[in-house]
C-alpha cells in the first residue's frame, strides 16, 4: 500500500452527536434515498448543496404519484383528471404563496428556475422601462444569471451596468452601494446570498435605499430559499425569484414573485397557450395574472414536487434548518481554517450554509478529484461567478455547501479528505 | 476502482510544482490562448518555430496539477520536433489520455508522456490534459482567438 492510499486516523472528533434545532439528523438522512449508496466504496458525503439539493422520498413520492394517478393537462380539460391536476398544480402555487407570504397566489409565477425569473423581468419589466442612459444596479457577488441578462438588456437599450463592491471579507459595501443608486438608476438585481462564498447581503436596507428613489428592486433568491425565512411583504421587494431543485425540489422549476402591480403593468414574456384570453388573427387578449406570464403547457409534477418540499422543510421549520446549518458551518469553517495552508474566501459576519476556500499550491479542481475518491462531493471551479472570483484574485475556488442533512461527522471526513490532498501534495 | 496514484504520479506532481520552459517567449513566431471556463485553467504556449521545425516553446498561465504537468511535459518533448511530429504526438497523446486503442509503437513515441495513462480513468480530468495540446495546435494553426475545451 502507497503512502497515499493509507487512511489516515480521525483527529478531529465532534465533542458529542449532534441535534441542533431539535431534529434528528441521523433520522432525516432516511428520507433521502440517495444518500444510503456508497460512492467507490465509502458513504456518500453530498456537500454539493448550492449547486442542488437531494431530494426526500415525499418529494419523489408527489411526482410519482402525479404520474399514476393525476396527470392530465390543466386549466383546460372538463374532464376529472384535467380538474384534479389543475387542483394540485393551484395548491401548489398556495403553497408557495404562503411559504413567501406573498400577498395573493397570483403573485406567484411558475418558471423553470430562477435564471428564468430574472430573464423574464429583464425582457419584460427592463424593456419598457430602461432606456439609453439608463443604470441597472447589481453587486459583485452576483451569480451570472443575474449578471448576463442585464447586460443583454443594456446593449439592447444602450443602458449601463453599475456593480455595487465588497470588502475583502466579501460584505456588500452599503454606502458605495447607495452612492451608486443615482436618478438614472431604473432597477436594482441583487442576490440574496452569494452562491460562490455564502455572503448574506442586508437586503432590508438595500431595498429601503432603493425605494426611497423609487427604484424597484429584484432579488435572486435561488440561494436563500432554502436556508432562511423570506417574507416578501415585510422585506417589501418588487421581484423575488427562485428555484425549486435547490429547495429539495425537482429541477427544472422555478418561481417568479412581483407585485400585482408591477406584473399587470408588464407585456407579457413568451407567447402561447395558456397566457391568454382570447386570439383572432387580428388581436389578442392576454390572460389575467399569474398566467399572462405562463405560456404552454406548464410543469405540472414540478410544481406538485416544489409543494411538497416546501411541505417538507415547513413540517421541520425553517428555522430549526438555518440553526443546524449554521452550526455546521461555523464548525466547518473551525476545522478547514485549522488545517495548515488553508485560506478561506468570504468571511463576511452574516453567512449561510457556503464554505469556500483555497488550498496552498493546489489547484481546487485537484481538491476536488481527490475528495471524490473519498466520496465527498463539493464544487469547484468558478461557481458560475466568475467576478467574484475576480474580485478575490482567484482562478478558482473549493465549495462545501451545506444542506439539512448534513452532519458533523461529514465535516469530519472532509476534513480528512483536505488532510490527504496536502499529503499528495506534500 | 481508479487509483489516484495513477493520476497524481511523482513525475506528474513534480512538473506541477516546478514546471518546465515556463516563460514567454520574445523570440515566438506563433502564440496562442487556451482556456477551460471549467476549472478556470488558462495557458498561453509559446512557439518559435524554424521552418517546419520547432526551435523553442514555452508556456505561462496557471492551472490544475495535472494541465500544468502537461503542459510543462508538452514543451519538453516538442523542442526539436517537426509540426507535422508534434500534431501526430498530439493525436497519439490524446488517444492515450482518453483511453482509445493505441496503435503499435505509440507508447514508444510518447516516451515519458505515458505517464499520463492514468488520466483516462478520470474522464473529467482528460480536459485538463489535453489543454497545452489544443492550445498548441491552435498556435500551429495561426488561430488568434482563445481556444476553449468547451
Amino acid at each position: 500500500m502507497t503512502s497515499v492510499a493509507r487512511r489516515l486516523p480521525t483527529v478531529l472528533r465532534p465533542p458529542q452527536a449532534q441535534n441542533i434545532g431539535g431534529f434528528d439528523v441521523e433520522k432525516l438522512r432516511r428520507d433521502f434515498p440517495i444518500l444510503k449508496q456508497k460512492i467507490r466504496g465509502r458513504r456518500l458525503v453530498y456537500l454539493d448543496n448550492a449547486a442542488t439539493s437531494q431530494k426526500p422520498q415525499a418529494v419523489i413520492d408527489a411526482i410519482s404519484h402525479y404520474y399514476e394517478r393525476d396527470n392530465s393537462n390543466v386549466h383546460r380539460g372538463v374532464h376529472y383528471l384535467s380538474e384534479r391536476a389543475t387542483e394540485e398544480f393551484e395548491n401548489a402555487r398556495q403553497t408557495v404563496q404562503r411559504f413567501i407570504n406573498a400577498a395573493s397566489a397570483s403573485e406567484i409565477i411558475f418558471t423553470r428556475g430562477t435564471t428564468e425569473g430574472i430573464n423574464l423581468v429583464a425582457q419584460t419589466y427592463g424593456r419598457t422601462h430602461v432606456g439609453p442612459g439608463d443604470e441597472i444596479l447589481v453587486t459583485a457577488l452576483e451569480h451570472h444569471s443575474n449578471i448576463v441578462p442585464w447586460q443583454l438588456l443594456r446593449d439592447e437599450k444602450g443602458a449601463k451596468l453599475r456593480v455595487a463592491p465588497v470588502n475583502d471579507s466579501g460584505e456588500l459595501l452599503l454606502e458605495e452601494f447607495e452612492k451608486l443608486l443615482s436618478p438614472r438608476t431604473n432597477i436594482v438585481a441583487v442576490t440574496h446570498i452569494s452562491n460562490a462564498i455564502g455572503t448574506v447581503i442586508p437586503l432590508r436596507q438595500i431595498i429601503e435605499m432603493a425605494h426611497r428613489r423609487n427604484v424597484p428592486v429584484l432579488v435572486d433568491g435561488a440561494q436563500a430559499v432554502p436556508h432562511l425565512t423570506v417574507d416578501v411583504q415585510a422585506l417589501d421587494c418588487d421581484f423575488y425569484t427562485f428555484s425549486s431543485h435547490k429547495l429539495y425540489g425537482p429541477t427544472g422549476m422555478g418561481v417568479l414573485y412581483g407585485k400585482s402591480a408591477l406584473l399587470d403593468a408588464m407585456p407579457p414574456y413568451q407567447g402561447g397557450g395558456d397566457m391568454i384570453s382570447s386570439v383572432t388573427f387580428e388581436k389578442t387578449t392576454y390572460n389575467k395574472l399569474p398566467y399572462k406570464f405562463e405560456a404552454g403547457t406548464p410543469h405540472v409534477a414540478g410544481a406538485i414536487g416544489l409543494g411538497a418540499a416546501i411541505d417538507y422543510v415547513n413540517a421541520l421549520g425553517i428555522e430549526n434548518l438555518a440553526a443546524h446549518e449554521h452550526d455546521l458551518l461555523a464548525y466547518a469553517t473551525e476545522k478547514v481554517s485549522a488545517l495548515p495552508g488553508i485560506r478561506v474566501i468570504g468571511t463576511a459576519k452574516e453567512k449561510a450554509a457556503v464554505l469556500s476556500f483555497m488550498l496552498d499550491g493546489v489547484h481546487p479542481h485537484d481538491v476536488g478529484t481527490i475528495l471524490d475518491q473519498e466520496g465527498i462531493a463539493i464544487r469547484t471551479g468558478h461557481h458560475c461567478a466568475q467576478p467574484v472570483m475576480q474580485r478575490f484574485e482567484v482562478p478558482a475556488t473549493a465549495r462545501a455547501s451545506f444542506a439539512l442533512y448534513n452532519t458533523r461527522e461529514e465535516v469530519d471526513v472532509l476534513v480528512e479528505g483536505l488532510q490527504r490532498v496536502q499529503e499528495v501534495f506534500a | 476502482m481508479p487509483d489516484l496514484r495513477d493520476l497524481y504520479q511523482d513525475v506528474i506532481l513534480e512538473h506541477s510544482k516546478a514546471p518546465r520552459n515556463f516563460r514567454e517567449l520574445s523570440a515566438a513566431n506563433h502564440k496562442a490562448e487556451g482556456y477551460n471556463p471549467l476549472c478556470g485553467d488558462h495557458f498561453t504556449v509559446y512557439v518559435d518555430i524554424d521552418g517546419d521545425s520547432i526551435r523553442d516553446i514555452g508556456f505561462q498561465g496557471s492551472g490544475c496539477a495535472i494541465s500544468k504537468a502537461s503542459a510543462s511535459m508538452m514543451t519538453q518533448i516538442l523542442k526539436g520536433k517537426s509540426t507535422a511530429e508534434a500534431e501526430q504526438l498530439f493525436a497519439r497523446f490524446h488517444k492515450l489520455v482518453t483511453g482509445a486503442p493505441t496503435a503499435n509503437g505509440d507508447q514508444t513515441e510518447l516516451g515519458k508522456l505515458a505517464v499520463f495513462s492514468g488520466v483516462s480513468e478520470f474522464p473529467v480530468r482528460v480536459k485538463c490534459a489535453t489543454l497545452a495540446w489544443h492550445t498548441l495546435h491552435a498556435a500551429l494553426e495561426g488561430k488568434q482567438q482563445t481556444v476553449s475545451t468547451e
